[in-house]
């Protein structure tokens, strides 16, 4: 039996329709089109998948789509304005902190979490944070440099 | 039943009323809390069709409510719901940090005490600290309302003592004593992202001289549910908690386990490693009790 589901996808009211079992991931990406959210396991081990729901990070493999019911998510395509890519994006670039780039999205979703949460995160904070944001090419360093410039740029910014 | 249903109860009384309805159709029901067990072992060992009744509308599954009788939480409260209250944490600083193992952020943003419960994984988390704590389970079903100690909760590995058409609503904790605190450690091999090798719950009670005069002790990961140390609280209750107590208590607990050996760690080596965390657990509560901290 499909479920028919209202929510909130990026700000935009969304209407989709999915059978019980499937999870977020696979309703954004297959259903709704929004294929910047990457699966890496499935199993909520490497945090590819990562979104915000109703401001909550969360691995959207581990979530029904059938929860979504009046709910809202923001995906990483959600990030960025028109005008501009977020400070934690244009970061990750300006380091050279992405390779191949599949981890890429769910480390900007987590680190804008992060920042809005704790808008002056340590070192230490910053690592056990995107402690569930698996990288297999780029290496930690260069993530966590992004990160924490961006949190230096956007307190600037807004003090 | 040949595909999955899901549905998502707004009351305790209407959970209630779809379990029992469900079960005199003959169709298989699961209740989905954070889903970070669930979903895994439906995607893996265990994909027959079901109906999913999530509960994490009813509010009392979602509350949390601190008073002068102690702590009512909510089955399905998340992780970081949990960490997020510090009057809670200055109560029950080692249930908080249990719960606030498991896994990454992204899995903190789900997970719940009552499903790590549920899911009755020798190494799960928050049990020992849960029993540490005295923690009673509140269950609803088709019967009405019943509570059950979380130490005859756990029956098995994977296994608890829900009947069909029950399920856990909140964890009762006791009030805290004056001069009381609790601490819970594991071990892992890595410092993020892993699964106990063994692990301890602490709670301590003392009087204005410092002597002990309550204790429980519960260890994790070193038998096929976590197990409850009543000689381990024995040797603690009545001293200072020095170091002769604590190491008293120590060789208590690793007589008490009965671990297994795999990848993980060999049968003893987890029973001295669950004795040193006894220990340490064993100091650091005594130090949040005299400090002030609970
Ligand atoms: C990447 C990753 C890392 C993890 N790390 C750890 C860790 O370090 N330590 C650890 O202990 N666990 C860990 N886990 C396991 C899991 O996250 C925890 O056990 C978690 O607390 C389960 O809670 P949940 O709300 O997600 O439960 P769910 O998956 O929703 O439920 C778990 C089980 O309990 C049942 N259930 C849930 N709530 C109730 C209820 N109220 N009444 C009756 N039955 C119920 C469900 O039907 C299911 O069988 C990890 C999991 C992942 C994916
Ligand atoms: S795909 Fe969800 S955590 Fe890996
Ligand atoms: S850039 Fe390839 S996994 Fe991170």
């Amino acid at each position: 039996m499909k479920q028919q589901v209202s929510s909130t996808v990026n700000g935009e009211p969304v209407e989709f329709l999915c059978a019980a079992d499937e999870t977020l991931l696979e309703v954004l990406r297959d259903r709704l089109s929004l294929t910047g959210t990457k699966e890496g396991c499935g199993t909520g081990d490497c945090g590819a998948c990562s979104v915000l729901l109703d401001d909550r990070l969360v691995c959207s493999c581990l979530v029904f789509a059938a929860e979504l019911e009046g709910r809202s998510v923001t995906t990483v395509e959600g990030i960025a304005t028109p005008q501009a890519l977020h400070p934690v994006q244009q970061k990750l670039l300006e380091h050279a902190a992405l390779q191949c780039g599949i981890c890429t999205p769910g480390v900007v979703v987590a680190a804008k979490a992060l920042i809005d949460a704790n808008p002056e995160p340590t070192e230490e904070e910053t690592r056990y944070w995107l402690a569930g944001n698996l990288c297999r090419c780029t290496g930690y360093d260069k993530i966590i440099r992004a990160v924490m410039d961006a949190a230096a740029e956007m307190r600037g910014a807004t003090s | 039943m040949d595909s999955f249903a899901f549905q998502a109860p707004t009351s305790l009384d209407a959970a209630v009323a779809l379990l029992a309805e469900q079960r005199q159709a003959s169709v298989r029901t699961q209740i989905l809390a954070g889903g970070t067990d669930m979903i895994v072992q439906m995607r893996s060992v265990d994909r027959a069709p079901r109906m999913i009744v999530d509960i994490k509308r009813i509010p009392e599954t979602r509350s949390i409510q601190l008073g002068e009788d102690g702590l009512i939480l909510g089955s399905a409260v998340a992780g970081a719901e949990l960490s997020a209250r510090d009057d809670v944490a200055a109560i029950y600083p080692g249930l908080v940090e249990a719960a606030d193992l498991i896994g990454s952020t992204q899995i903190q943003g789900r997970a719940s005490v009552g499903g790590n419960l549920c899911n009755a994984s020798p190494a799960g988390d928050t049990i020992p600290a849960l029993i540490a704590n005295s923690a009673i389970c509140q269950i609803a079903g088709p019967g009405g309302w019943r509570e059950l100690a979380v130490e005859d909760f756990v029956v098995g590995v994977g296994r608890n003592a829900l009947e069909p058409g029950e399920f856990l609503v909140a964890l009762r904790l006791p009030a805290a004593q004056p001069r009381s605190a609790d601490a819970y450690l594991r071990f892992i091999p890595r410092t993020e992202m892993d699964i106990a090798v063994a692990s301890a719950g602490v709670r301590v009670a003392l009087d204005e001289n410092g002597v002990c005069t309550a204790a429980r002790v519960a260890i994790g990961a070193v038998a096929v549910t976590a197990l409850l140390v009543p000689e381990a609280a024995e040797a603690l209750i009545g001293t200072r908690l020095d170091d002769a107590a604590c190491a008293a208590a120590a060789a208590a607990s690793s007589a008490a386990a009965r671990p297994i050996s795999d990848k993980r760690g060999t049968e003893t080596y987890r029973r001295q490693v669950v004795g040193v965390l006894t220990r340490r657990a064993a100091v650091i509560a005594r130090d949040r009790a005299l400090g002030g901290q609970a």
